[in-house]
C-alpha cells in the first residue's frame, strides 16, 4: 500500500479510499472499495472514487471491523513501569484493536468512579483506541463487599463490565448478589474462575508435566467447579455472566451445556490458550507462567473447537505486561501473565484460520462483533456498512514471519518471541482516523 | 555426560554407570592414609545453598576438598540474597568470581535449571524444591549396588532389583530422582503411599504404584522411606500422624516381612517414630549411615567427571 503520509498529515486527512480489499463477512463477493469520510463509512462498492480522499491500495488485504478486547491489563494507575494507558493502547492499535477493556486490578484498584473515570480520560487523551474501564466487583478486589457498581456505571466511564480479574469472586452469595445487582444497568459480571482453596500455591496445570517438574499442580476442576456454580447462579437470577479466559476442555463443555439451556452465559479464550501447552514449561522459563495456566494439547484442541462452534464467544488477550525482573527469576517467584495485544490476531490466524476452523467472517465475529456486544460497546463491533463508525482493521494474512521484539508495549513478556506466526496488521482506523498505517503507529 | 547435572533424566545408563564405577575407584582411596587427590587443584567450586541442609552441604564440601578444589561456601541466609538480591544477580556475581562449578540447593523447583542459563560453569543440582536431587539418587544407587550385588560391581546395573519407595512422593525430590535413575539402571520401582501423596498423573512414570505397603514388603529388595514433612501433617494429606505411621510407617513387625537380604534406606533426616521406628533405623538392614559416607564418594565422582579433572586414573592405579 502507498502510505507516504507523515504522522501529522495522516491524522489530518479526513477521507480515505481503500481500494480492492476483501471485506470480511460479505461472503466472498471479492474485492471492494471502502470510502471513509468524516469518521464514518461513506460507501462500499466497486470502482469508487473521491477526489479529496487519500487512496490506499489494499490489494490482498482483508477488512475486519476494528478488533475489541474484553480483557486488557493497562497497569495504570500504579504500575506505569510495566505499562501505561498510552503504551498499552499503542500496542492495541498495532494489534488491530480499536477498543480495549482495561481490567480493574490497578493500584489503586478501579473500584470507584474516580479511578474508572481517570482511566477512561487517559484513554481519550492518548487517542489510540477507545478504553472502556472494567470496574471491580468488590472493594479492593478483596472479595468481601461489593464496590459501588452503580456509581461506576453512572460515571463518565459508563462501566458495564465488572470483574475482580486476577482474583475469583469465590463467595457464592456475593457472586449471586453481584450478578443480580448489575441487572439494573445492563451490566455483566466477568468472572475469573479459580477456586482459591484448590489452587493454593499452584504453579502449573496439574498433570503429567507438573508432576515431572515438581511444580505445584493447578487442577482443571478449580476452574470448572466455579464456572458450573456461576452458570447455575446466572440462570437462577437471570443475569449476565461472562467467563474470563476459559482454559480447559471441561470448562468448554460446561459452558456448552449452560448455553444449551438458554442461560445468559458468555465466555472468552486467550490467544495463548489456543496455541501453547504446559509442555512449554519444561525449561522453567516463567515467560510461560500465566493464570490460568497453560493446559494440555487436549484442552487446546477442545478450546479451538468451542471457539469455532460459538460455545466460546470471543478471543480476549488477557494482555498482562510485567517488567523484566518479574520474569527473570525462579518459576515460583515470577509473576503470572503474558503480553498479547500485538500478536493476538496472528495467533488466531495460526490456530483457527490456517487450520480451517474459522473463516475471516468468523474472526470478525469472535474478535469484534461479539466482544463489543458483551461489553455493551456501541460504535464498535461492526458491521462494516455504510453509515457505521469507521472502526476497522486492514489485515494482511501473509506468510509466517518470526515474532521479533521489543514491541511498543513497555513490557516484553511475550511467549511468542522467536516463534513464526502468520499475518500482519497493516492499518487500523479509529472513527476514520488511522492509528496505524503500513504497520506503524501514525 | 552433559555439562550440568540437573535431573537424573539427564543421565543415560552409561553415564550413570560411569559415575558409579568412578565412585567405586574413589572409594578404594578412602582407606589410604592421605585421602586427598590433586585432581581439581586450582578449580573453584561454589556451594550455593538457599535452604538449610547441613548434611548435603558438608557432603559436597568434603567431596570438593578431597579433590583439592577451592571451595567457596555461599549461604543465602544473612547474605545479599536475604536483602532481596535475585538469583540472576547472584549467578552473575559467582560468574565474575570464576566459579568452575556451582552446587545449588534451592527451595524453588527449576532453580538449578535457571541458574544453568546464567553461568558458564557446570551446575550441580543439590535439590531444587520438589523437583529433583540427582546426587541423592546416585548415592542411593551406589549403596544398593554395593549391598546387593555380589562379586565385582564394576559395570553392573541394578537389573531385577525391586525397590519400594514409601511416603510423600508428591513433594519429594528424592523420589523423583530415584524413580528416574533406578529405572534407568534396570531396577523395578514401586511407589507406596496414600493416594493424596502420589502425583495425579503418575501413570507416565517408569514405576508401579501401590496404596498398600504391607503387600509390597515381601516383594522388596530395598525399602526406601521418605521423610514426612511437618507441613504435610496439617494440610489434610492424611488424618493424623498416628494413622500415617500405622499404615505407612516401617516398624519392626513390618520389617520382619521383608526378604532376608532386603535393606532399609532413608535419605535423612529421619522422623523416628513417624515413618521409621528407631529399632528399624538402627537395625543391620539399615544403610542410613552408609548412605552418608557414600554420598561424599559419589559427589567426588560427579565433580570429577563434570570438571574433567586430570591425574585421577594414574593415582587410582
Amino acid at each position: 500500500m502507498s502510505a507516504g503520509l507523515g504522522r501529522g498529515s495522516a491524522r489530518a486527512q479526513t477521507s480515505w479510499l481503500i481500494k480492492g480489499i476483501e471485506v470480511a463477512g460479505t461472503g466472498g463477493h471479492g474485492a471492494a472499495d471502502i470510502l471513509l469520510s468524516d469518521g464514518t463509512i461513506a460507501a462500499i462498492g466497486a470502482g469508487l472514487s473521491d477526489a479529496g480522499a487519500y487512496v490506499l491500495d489494499a490489494d490482498g488485504l482483508i477488512a475486519l471491523p476494528g478488533l475489541v478486547d474484553l480483557h486488557t491489563h493497562l497497569r495504570e494507575p500504579g504500575r506505569e513501569d510495566a505499562e501505561t494507558v498510552e503504551s498499552g493502547t499503542k500496542a492495541a492499535a498495532l494489534g488491530g484493536f480499536t477498543a480495549v477493556h482495561a481490567m480493574a486490578n490497578t493500584e489503586p484498584v478501579a473500584d470507584t468512579a474516580g479511578v474508572v473515570e481517570q482511566v477512561w480520560r487517559l484513554g481519550r487523551a492518548a487517542g489510540y483506541c477507545d478504553v472502556r474501564p472494567v470496574g471491580a466487583v468488590t472493594v479492593g478486589l478483596a472479595g468481601a463487599r461489593l464496590a459501588e457498581l452503580g456509581t461506576m456505571a453512572d460515571s463518565a466511564a459508563r462501566v458495564r463490565v465488572f470483574s475482580d480479574d486476577g482474583r475469583c469472586v469465590a463467595d457464592p452469595l456475593l457472586m449471586r448478589r453481584a450478578l443480580e445487582y448489575v441487572k439494573a444497568f445492563d451490566g455483566v459480571i466477568a468472572q475469573h474462575a479459580q477456586d482459591p482453596r484448590l489452587t493454593e500455591g499452584a504453579q502449573l496445570n496439574e498433570g503429567e508435566v507438573s508432576g515431572r517438574l515438581g511444580l505445584a499442580g493447578w487442577p482443571a476442576v478449580a476452574e470448572e467447579a466455579i464456572i458450573a456454580r456461576d452458570c447455575l447462579l446466572a440462570a437462577h437470577v437471570g443475569s449476565a455472566l461472562h467467563v474470563c479466559h476459559v482454559s480447559t476442555a471441561g470448562s468448554a463443555e460446561i459452558i456448552r451445556w449452560a448455553k444449551s439451556k438458554g442461560w445468559p452465559v458468555t465466555a472468552e479464550v486467550t490467544p495463548h490458550h489456543l496455541l501453547l501447552t504446559d509442555e512449554c514449561a519444561v525449561g522453567y522459563d516463567p515467560i510461560f507462567k500465566v493464570n490460568p495456566p497453560l493446559r494440555t494439547a487436549v484442552d487446546v484442541a477442545e478450546l479451538r473447537r468451542a471457539l469455532a462452534d460459538g460455545t466460546i464467544d470471543c478471543v480476549a488477550t488477557d494482555h498482562a505486561p510485567h517488567p523484566v525482573e518479574a520474569k527473570e527469576t525462579e518459576w515460583s517467584q515470577a509473576a503470572f501473565g503474558m503480553t498479547g495485544l500485538e500478536t493476538a490476531i496472528r495467533v488466531v490466524q495460526q490456530a483457527m484460520v490456517d487450520t480451517g476452523m474459522l473463516d475471516w467472517h468468523g474472526v470478525a465475529d469472535r474478535m469484534s462483533v461479539r466482544p463489543a456486544r458483551i461489553g455493551r460497546l456501541a460504535g464498535h463491533g461492526g458491521p462494516l456498512a455504510v453509515g457505521r463508525p469507521a472502526n476497522l482493521t486492514l489485515y494482511d494474512p501473509a506468510a509466517p514471519a518470526e515474532v521479533v521484539g521489543p514491541g511498543v508495549s513497555k513490557s516484553s513478556n511475550t511467549p511468542f518471541g522467536g516463534m513464526e506466526l502468520p499475518g500482519r496488521v497493516v492499518a487500523t482506523f479509529l472513527r476514520g482516523t488511522p492509528t496505524v498505517l503500513d504497520g506503524k503507529l501514525t | 555426560m552433559k555439562r550440568h547435572l540437573i535431573s537424573a533424566a539427564d543421565l543415560s545408563r552409561g553415564d550413570a554407570l560411569l559415575i558409579l564405577d568412578t565412585a567405586e575407584e574413589l572409594a578404594s582411596l578412602a582407606d589410604r592414609p592421605i585421602k586427598k587427590l590433586p585432581t581439581l587443584r586450582g578449580r573453584t567450586v561454589v556451594i550455593l545453598f538457599f535452604e538449610d541442609s547441613t548434611r548435603t552441604r558438608i557432603s559436597f564440601e568434603a567431596a570438593a576438598k578431597r579433590l583439592s578444589a577451592d571451595v567457596i561456601n555461599f549461604s543465602a541466609k544473612g547474605s545479599s540474597v536475604a536483602k532481596g538480591e535475585s538469583l540472576k544477580d547472584t549467578a552473575l556475581t559467582l560468574e565474575a568470581m570464576g566459579a568452575d562449578a556451582v552446587v545449588i540447593r534451592h527451595g524453588a523447583s527449576g532453580a538449578a535449571h535457571r541458574l544453568a542459563g546464567w553461568v558458564q560453569g557446570s551446575v550441580v543440582n543439590a535439590g531444587d524444591g520438589t523437583h529433583e536431587h540427582p546426587t541423592q539418587a546416585l548415592l542411593d544407587a551406589f549403596t544398593i549396588r554395593r549391598r546387593l550385588k555380589t562379586g565385582s560391581t564394576r559395570g553392573a546395573g541394578l537389573d531385577g532389583i525391586r525397590v519400594t519407595i514409601v511416603g510423600d512422593v508428591l513433594h519429594s525430590r528424592v523420589a523423583r530422582s530415584n524413580v528416574l535413575l533406578l529405572s534407568t539402571l534396570g531396577a523395578e520401582v514401586t511407589l507406596a503411599a496414600p493416594p493424596t501423596l502420589i502425583p495425579l498423573a503418575v501413570d507416565g512414570w517408569p514405576c508401579a504404584v501401590s496404596y498398600d505397603l504391607d503387600s509390597e514388603l515381601p516383594k522388596s529388595d530395598v525399602v526406601m522411606m521418605l521423610r514426612v514433612q511437618q507441613e504435610r501433617m496439617t494440610a489434610a494429606y492424611f488424618p493424623s500422624v498416628r494413622e500415617y505411621s500405622r499404615r505407612y510407617g516401617l516398624d519392626a513387625t513390618r520389617m520382619a516381612r521383608l526378604p532376608d537380604q532386603a535393606i532399609v534406606m532413608h535419605p535423612g533426616p529421619m522422623n523416628r517414630g513417624v515413618e521409621i521406628a528407631a529399632e528399624v533405623a538402627d537395625s543391620a538392614r539399615s544403610t542410613i549411615v552408609e548412605q552418608v559416607a557414600n554420598g561424599v564418594t559419589v559427589r567426588m565422582a560427579v565433580l570429577y567427571l563434570l570438571l574433567g579433572g586430570t591425574e585421577f586414573p594414574a593415582v587410582a592405579e
